[in-house]
């Protein structure tokens, strides 16, 4: 038995990613849980507008933050400034009582500034935008599909490229006359229209199940999921290329799935987490691609209002498929790298 | 036709020469056997050839990708395509169609023993029989050079003979093949034979120039030698000398004789 247990050991001290799941795992739990893991929202970004904001803003719990008090402002910007997402709250005195505009779509934000409100009692009568019974399937269902997305870009993708190396195919279409170009598309087509396939299910399912409301352009929509399956295909050929199993492909997928499950703001917000783990959250593919499902499903969300996680995901698929198709590049056809670089030489 | 090959190819790996300074040439219609035990070079070399690897120095003279035919050692079949289906694959990456196809289809399947395995997946076949398809798939486009690693390891011996025939064919048709075998009896089919060991060439040439050229003396004795310098043949013994023939018959009766023998005078 002692000789078993020292052959286990053996064997693990030399599995290195095994080892890395053992340390690091366990600390990333505990950092994400322990900081990250909070449904609690402490400050909600809020607006007043109207001809009463001043007293509103003398009155108002510490729990909002007040950023732009407008007496001018009316009903309708308050209305625009909720649908583009720049502010969580806003407190409309134009009316009598005040009204506060609450963003359904930020569920966990719009149950804290409920419970605030009612505590107020009457002062302010409670209007709560694009999710007013508060749905939890509203809020997932468009952020699931970019779990899904994730799912096959990584997992899926790196799994069947793997395979390819792992029963010595592809040396073989190394050796083929093949383009470089041809392998990679032919290799990552499939995915990508499966992948886009599973999106349109799951988008039909969650509206038609769900009764999840779908009110923006289906177009932007598409644009965004076809944006962010390039960043999810180019990390799954990342990861093929420098894995030799499955096993591995799979190991690694999962250390990068992980964290954007926990830390995209998809089921935690991300303005409930400490400064440094938003942070981390706000390098994350994931967090993107659910600001704009969200944006467009919920709040019919156009470009004005979501180009910044559009421009950030078109940097990340840029850079991260490039490097991907650069990498599987030099693993079809060495022989050309070497000849490249001797000539660069 | 030219001969391939290459010229003092170095490969070298983590800072060690998987190969060093080796040369090879093969002709059209020649059959060169390269030989040697684990990690002795034959796949690096191999693979260099087909360009599936960079070599650190060296030239290679091989044909276009469309004109090389190679088969890997993990037999490069596509395991979940179906014998049909693996054969239209590499048929459509070579541009193969129509007539042309359905001939060199029906002729390596035949040559196979697979015409009536056509639907079975490839996971599904024997090992015998999922070699023979990767040979056939490599063959397909009639190659100018066929580079095989290890074709018939693992392969029974009914396999092994309907393996050689495919191989022989390839060559009476004008292709220029090199093998990398541990077999050392299929070795002595080839036209000739290249022994490796740690990257460095032991021995080269026809099979009778092979046996040849084993440096110093073996004989053939009931007894056992020096042990550092014995191995065993059937019921009776191998010795080498270096210089003074040992007592005994002189004998260098197959490769691998030839193949122990220079392996010993390496070493001593």
């Amino acid at each position: 038995m002692k000789a078993m247990i020292l052959k286990e050991f053996r064997e693990l001290r030399r599995d290195r990613r095994t080892m890395a799941m053992l340390i690091v795992l366990p600390i990333v739990l505990l950092t994400i849980f322990g900081y990250a893991a909070n449904f609690t929202v402490d400050t909600i970004p809020t607006r007043v507008i109207g001809p009463g904001a001043e007293q509103v803003v003398a009155n108002a719990p510490d729990l909002f933050e007040i950023g732009e008090v407008d007496a001018d402002a009316t009903t309708n910007d308050a209305l625009a400034w909720m649908r583009d997402n720049e502010t969580e709250v806003v407190i409309d005195t134009t009316t009598q009582p005040p009204t506060a505009y609450v963003d359904g779509a930020s569920l966990f934000t719009a149950q804290s500034a409920s419970v605030a409100f009612a505590r107020m009692g009457d002062q302010v009568q409670v209007d709560i935008l694009f999710n007013p019974d508060l749905e939890t399937s509203w809020v997932m269902v468009p952020a699931l599909i970019g779990l899904i997305l994730t799912f096959i870009g990584t997992i899926i993708t790196s799994i069947g490229l793997v395979k390819e190396r792992q029963s010595g195919t592809l040396e073989q279409l190394a050796v083929m006359p093949l383009k470089p170009a041809d392998v990679i598309i032919g290799k990552i087509a499939p995915y990508f229209l499966l992948a886009s396939f599973d999106m349109l299910v799951v988008t039909f399912l969650g509206v038609w199940i769900f009764d999840v409301p779908f009110e923006g352009n289906p177009w932007l929509f598409a644009v965004g999921a076809g944006i962010f399956l390039f960043v999810v295909l180019g990390i799954g050929v990342l990861i093929s290329t420098v894995s030799q199993t499955q096993a591995q492909a799979i190991q690694l997928a999962i250390m990068l799935l992980l964290p954007q499950i926990l830390l995209s703001g998809f089921i935690f917000p991300l303005d409930a987490m400490p400064t440094a783990i938003a942070a981390i959250g706000r390098c994350l593919p994931l967090t993107y691609f659910v600001e704009i499902a969200q944006g467009i499903f919920l709040r019919g969300a156009g470009i004005s209002a979501l180009w910044i996680p559009f421009a950030v995901l078109t940097g990340m698929a840029l850079l991260v498929f490039s490097a991907a198709v650069l990498r599987f590049r030099r693993d079809l056809a060495p022989s050309a790298h070497h000849r490249a670089k001797a000539k660069a030489a | 036709m030219p001969a391939w090959g290459a010229h003092g190819l170095t490969v070298e790996r983590g800072g060690r020469a998987a190969l060093a300074d080796v040369t090879l040439t093969v002709e059209p219609g020649e059959i060169v056997a390269v030989v040697g035990g684990d990690g002795a070079g034959k796949t690096t070399l191999l693979r260099a050839l087909a360009g599936a690897i960079a070599p650190t120095s060296g030239d290679v003279a091989a044909p276009a990708l469309e004109r090389i035919g190679f088969m890997p050692t993990a037999a490069g079949v596509w395991r979940d395509l179906s014998v049909d289906e693996n054969i239209a694959f590499v048929a459509a990456a070579h541009g193969l169609s129509g007539e042309t196809l359905r001939e060199r289809r029906a002729a390596l399947l035949a040559g196979a023993g697979l015409e009536h395995a056509t639907s079975r997946l490839a996971r599904n076949l024997s090992g015998g029989m999922r070699q023979k398809l990767a040979f056939s798939l490599a063959m397909l486009h009639r190659p100018d050079l066929l580079i095989l690693d290890e074709p018939s390891t693992g392969v029974d011996p009914v396999s092994r003979v309907d393996l050689w025939r495919m191989v022989s064919l390839a060559a009476s048709q004008g292709a220029a093949v090199v093998m990398a075998t541990t077999y050392l009896d299929e070795a002595e089919r080839a036209h000739r034979v290249m022994v490796l060991d740690a990257g460095e060439i032991l021995l080269e040439g026809a099979p009778a120039q092979v046996l040849a050229s084993v440096p110093g003396h073996v004989v053939e004795s009931a007894e056992p030698g020096d042990p550092g310098r014995t191995w065993r043949r059937g019921r009776r013994y191998r010795v080498w000398s270096p210089d003074e023939p040992p007592h005994g018959t002189a004998r260098v009766a197959d490769i691998e004789d030839a193949v122990v023998a220079a392996a010993i005078a390496k070493g001593a």
